[in-house]
Order: C-alpha cells, then structure tokens, then sequence
C-alpha cells in the first residue's frame, strides 16, 4: 500500500517535470532504441541463415582450406585445395556429388552496359548442391564444361543492370576481357551471401581456371551426400582421403575444414554476435550518458523536495522509506525511457528492413533484456540521490525555504 | 510524560556557535496542554524538534513516557516521531500532490499499519469536520482546512503527545479559534497537546504558560522544573 502510493507519487512528479524528465530519458531511449534495433538485426541474420541452410538441406558439406594464422594477420585463405582432391572424394560411397569451386570478382560488360560481379567457375553439380534453378534458358552441360566452352548463366539482378529490356539469351557478354555466350538467367534467390547467385555469373570452371584466372587450385568443395546418408561418417571419410591427397604426417593438423551445415549457421551467428557485441558497447555509452542524465534529474528533484522530504521524516517516514521512495522514481524513469526506447528501436529496425532490407526479427527476450536493463541503469544511477535523501537531517530539511 | 534535564542544543556557525537551548529543565505531565511563548530566536522551535525526536540534544536527558530518548539512533527516533508524536506545522506542510485523505493516511502507511489504513483517516479528517473534503487537494482548501487536515494527520496514529509550533500564525483570528477549539477538544480526551505561539490569547487557553528566553525556561509555570 505504501508501494502503490509511492509509486503514484513518484508518476505524478514525473509528469509534472514533464519536459525535464523527457530529457533525462533521452540517452535511456537511444540506447535501448539501439540494443533492440541491433537485436532484431541479429535475430533476422540468424533467421535468414537458418531458412537457407533448411532450402539447402541437411545433406551438404563444404569442404574449405583451414584459415592459416602465420599468413598476415587476417589469416589468409591457404590456396592448396586441387581438383584432384575434388576428384577424389566420388571414390566415397556416400558423397552422391562434388563441385569445385572458384571465384574471382570482376566488371562484366555488354556493349556500352558496365556491371561489377562475382565469377564463379563450377561444375553442373553446383548448380544442384545450391539449388539453383533457370528462370529462363538453361545450364551449361558436362560436354561443355570438359570442352572450356565460353558459356555463362547469369544471376537475374545482373540480367536486368545489363541488358534491360533486351533478351540476354544467345547474347555475348564480356567477363575480365573474354567474351561468354549467356545460355541461362537464375531465378532470383535474394540472398545476401558472397556467393549471392542474383549478382554471379556462373562459367565452367575449366575455362575460369584456365582462361581467366590462371588458376591450379580451387577455393571450396562442395559435396551432397546421397539420401538418408550419414554425415558424420561422410565428413570422417572425406577428412581420411583428403589427409592422404596431402600426404599429411599422423601428427600434422588437417590444412582443410570440413563444415555441415550447422557448422556454417554457427559461423554466421559468430558474425552477428560480433554484430552484436560492436553495437552492445555502442548502446552501453549511450546508456551510461543515460544513466548520468536520470542521476542529474533525480539530484535536482532531491534538493527541490528538501522540505517534503522533512515533512516526510517527521510524520514517521524512515530513512529507508525515503530512500525507497526516490529510487523509485528513477527506476520508473528508467523504465519508461526503457519503454519508450523500446517503441523506438521497433521503429528503427522496421526502417531498416524497408529501407535497407536487411529482415529484422523482434525477440521477446530483447525486449525483456531491454526492460531489465533500463531497470538496472535507474538502480545503479538513482541510487546515490536517494540516498542523499535518505540522509538528510530532518530539521535542516524543514528548514529549507 | 516529558521531563527535560539540562537540555542544551548548540549550532556551530561559522560566525560562531549559536547557544539554542542552554540547560532547558521542563516537565509536562499527561493529558496537560501547555503553551510555549518567547520571542523569537529564544529557541521554541529548537525545543519543539528536541521534544518531537526529530534531533536529539547535545547534552542533558529527555525521558517521554518514562522512556529515554536522547540517544537514540535515527531510525529509532523516526519509530518514536511514528508512534507517539503528531506534528502540526504553522505553515501546514502538506504534500501538494496528495489528495487530503492521503495526507492523513500517509503517517499510518509509514507506521506500517496493516488493515484499514483508509478508513482510520476518513474516520481523522471527519474527527477535525472535513468529511466532506477527502478527495480535495491542499491547494483546493483553505488556510483553516489546510490546518485542520494537518491535524488530522497528527492525530491519525493516535500519539500521546500532539506538537504544534505556531500552528494559528499563519491564518486569521476567526480559523485561530477553529483550530484551538479543535486542540481543546483532542485535550479533553485526554492527548498531552504543546502548542508554540506568539499569540497570547491561544497561550491564555492553555493550562500552563511556559516562557522561553536565550534558550532557557525562565517563568516556569505551576509543576516545571520539578
Ligand atoms: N538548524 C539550525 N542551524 C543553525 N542555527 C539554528 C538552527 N535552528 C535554530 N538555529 C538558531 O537557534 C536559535 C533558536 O532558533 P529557534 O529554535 O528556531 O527559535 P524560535 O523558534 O524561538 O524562533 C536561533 O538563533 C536560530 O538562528
Ligand atoms: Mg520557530
């Protein structure tokens, strides 16, 4: 009953400071705004990496060289992946199919048209491992391939940068200075990876490696294992034959990664979790400017009420009820700023998946932590007003004019 | 009920400290109603906060009800202020942003009265006749409501002791006599009432006068000093 009538006390205050108590919340706002908006960021990665690892399906391995540490401090890709290795892995019982893959970026020309894209030199299974389909046209076939025919499928977005309303089919396009006849446009996937197939042309890799890039390694294996196959067992074999292509020593460390793709969504969540952590330390400084804005209002509001505060002790209030009385009130302008913040950072991530398009998702749990978090800042920064409060001397306090 | 020995209270200034009280012996019994004169400076108020535990002496015993009470810690002081005392200011002191029955219901709030706390005040404010202003805001009262509201929350935990300092200085001669009828009735149940004045006609009402000057008692009625 106390409580009830403190906390109506303390809304009332806040209501009638209105403008000043808007202020104080200003930083609460902003950093909740911005924790939630980066959450819902997160969470529509995290989604988005899920989906396309559920169309992928379960079956699909990606075979990558293991990131050397010595190189740089990037780490750069080792280059030691060949298509022998590709080769190697169908003599697994399990793997139904393999595709090696390059890839370059490069500007792709048609006539006066200029577009920047990825080159991915591939096989025909990648086309199948990556559930890729033509909206129009077809794929290049294993004859063309083994014959390094100059044949390009080409993502829809680049489709439309380049041609228009022209019809690209059985048109010439120049990729890096070699011209590719265009015998297929993908459907629009809208993925945003490094392999977004909207924004890729896609040639055999034995003209990219030999023609364009020179190249004697590849860049990734993909393999599907067959159906109701055993990934395990898969990744344990490929792993066995590819340390015997190596020819690596029993103690030496494997010079390839094998990933599932569980492991792919636990490095995309590691991305958004670095993400998050970079705009956590963000909202955190807005946070703590917030915090020192509530503990300025709340002084002010202390030395204001020095009388009522008095008044309060002398009618019997303890030192504790005082002290309770005002933190409190912080800990309810905290969390109306947690509020009110939580309302704008909804704001925020729906303008950026609009505007951006970037899929948000909001998280109960988000808007929990945010609540529990504005909570906290008000108990943290009111706390030193209220206790000032709860310290002062009844007499001086009736005292004051 | 209150008995003072050698009360002294002194505020060091920087200009030097200031002697409030120096030695103040005093002894009220229950259910008298006395009233405290003196000029202004002699140290009243000073001995109202001493008597109503809100700030202990430097020196010297207070004894309420049998009980010594001068030095106790803070939070013992506010159980006593909280149980047995009722103040009632000059200038009313209510909380603007409390209706009138909550100004009243507060003081039971903070004495942790378990059930009925509301209707303990209804039954406060229309003791000092305001049943028909619970809901209204001291700034929707008079001078006189105000004071009787004030009142009624001095009386609502049922004190022995009811404190007023200047309690009919800020309204005019006509509430004055509201007001010290409303104290004559609460004295007539049998409270101990002090009252601070400046007026001699509420000092007349009173059983016992007592005077200050420079901090001491120097006329003391019939049964000080004893
Ligand atoms: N809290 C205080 N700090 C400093 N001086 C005080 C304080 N309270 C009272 N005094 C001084 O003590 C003297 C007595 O004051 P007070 O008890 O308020 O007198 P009265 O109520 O009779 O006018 C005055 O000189 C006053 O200035
Ligand atoms: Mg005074």
């Amino acid at each position: 009953m106390l409580f009830w009538t403190t906390v109506r006390v303390a809304l009332q205050s806040l209501y009638s400071s209105g403008l000043r108590s808007f202020l104080a919340m200003l930083g609460i706002i902003i950093g909740v705004g911005a924790v939630i908006s980066m959450l819902a960021v997160g969470a529509g990665a995290q989604m988005e990496v899920t989906q396309k690892v559920s169309n992928m399906g379960t079956n699909l391995l990606s075979v990558r060289p293991t990131r050397s540490r010595s190189q740089g401090a990037a780490g750069a890709a080792r280059q030691n992946l060949t298509l022998e290795d590709a080769q190697s892995l169908l003599a697994i019982p399990q793997i139904a199919e393999v595709a090696p893959i390059v890839r370059d970026q490069g500007q792709i020309k048609y006539y006066e048209q200029n577009a920047p894209a990825s080159i991915i030199g591939t096989a025909v299974t990648y086309f199948s491992t990556r559930s890729l389909q033509t909206e129009r046209g077809r794929i290049f076939t294993e004859f063309e391939t083994e014959k390094s025919m100059r044949v390009v499928v080409i993502g829809s977005t680049l489709a439309t940068e380049l041609f228009d309303t022209t019809d690209p089919l059985g048109e010439n396009i120049r990729i890096n200075g070699e011209d590719f006849r265009v015998i297929g446009i993908l459907k629009a996937k809208g993925d945003r990876d490094r392999d977004n197939p909207d924004q890729a042309v896609i040639v055999p890799y034995t003209v990219a490696m030999k023609k364009m890039m020179g190249a004697t390694r590849i860049q990734d294996i993909d393999v599907r294992g067959a159906e109701n196959c055993d990934m395990t067992a898969i990744q344990n074999d490929i792993t066995l034959m590819l340390r015997k292509q190596h020819n690596l020593l029993p103690d030496t460390d494997n010079d390839f990664q094998v990933f599932n793709q569980a492991e792919l969504l636990e490095t995309a969540s590691e991305v958004s979790r670095t993400f998050t952590v970079l705009l956590g330390s963000i909202a955190g400084i807005s946070m703590v400017v917030g915090g020192i804005g509530i503990m300025n209002m709340m002084l002010l509001t202390v030395s204001e009420r020095t009388r009522e505060i008095g008044v309060r002790k002398a009618i019997g209030g303890q030192n504790k009820d005082i002290l309770l009385q005002f933190l409190l009130e912080s800990i309810l302008i905290s969390c109306l700023g947690g509020v009110l913040g939580i309302v704008f950072g909804c704001g925020v991530a729906v303008a950026i998946e609009n505007f951006a398009g970037y899929p948000t998702v909001l998280e109960m749990n988000s808007i929990l932590f945010a609540l529990i978090i504005s909570t906290a800042v008000g108990i943290f920064f009111g706390f030193y007003p209220a206790w000032r409060a709860a310290q002062l001397d009844p007499i001086e306090a009736l005292r004051w004019e | 009920m209150v008995q003072l020995e050698e009360i002294r209270k002194t505020f060091p200034m920087e200009a030097g400290p200031v002697y409030a009280l120096r030695g103040v012996n005093l002894h009220i019994k229950r259910g008298e109603m006395v009233a405290i004169t003196g000029s202004s400076g002699s140290g009243k108020t000073t001995l109202m906060n001493i008597l109503g535990c809100l700030s202990s002496p430097d020196s010297g015993t207070y004894r309420l009800a049998g009980e010594e009470v001068s030095n106790l810690s803070q939070q013992q002081l506010a159980t006593i202020r909280s149980r047995r005392i009722g103040f009632v200011f000059q200038t009313f002191n209510l909380l603007p942003r409390l209706n009138a029955l909550q100004n009243v219901e507060l003081p039971l709030l903070y004495a942790r009265a378990t059930a009925g706390a509301i209707d303990r005040a209804r039954h406060a404010l229309e003791r000092v006749g305001l049943a028909d202003r619970v809901e209204h805001f001291p700034n929707q009262l008079s001078g006189g409501q105000c004071q009787r509201v004030a009142i009624a929350r001095a009386l609502v935990n049922e004190p022995s002791i009811i404190l007023a300092d200047e309690p009919t200085g800020a309204v005019d001669s006509v509430t004055s006599q509201d007001i010290m009828k409303l104290f004559h009735s609460l004295h007539a149940e049998g409270r101990t009432i002090i009252i601070v004045t400046h007026d001699q006609g509420v000092a007349a009402q009173c059983e016992r006068q007592i005077v200050l000057k420079d901090g001491t008692v120097t006329i003391p009625g019939k049964g000080g000093n004893s």
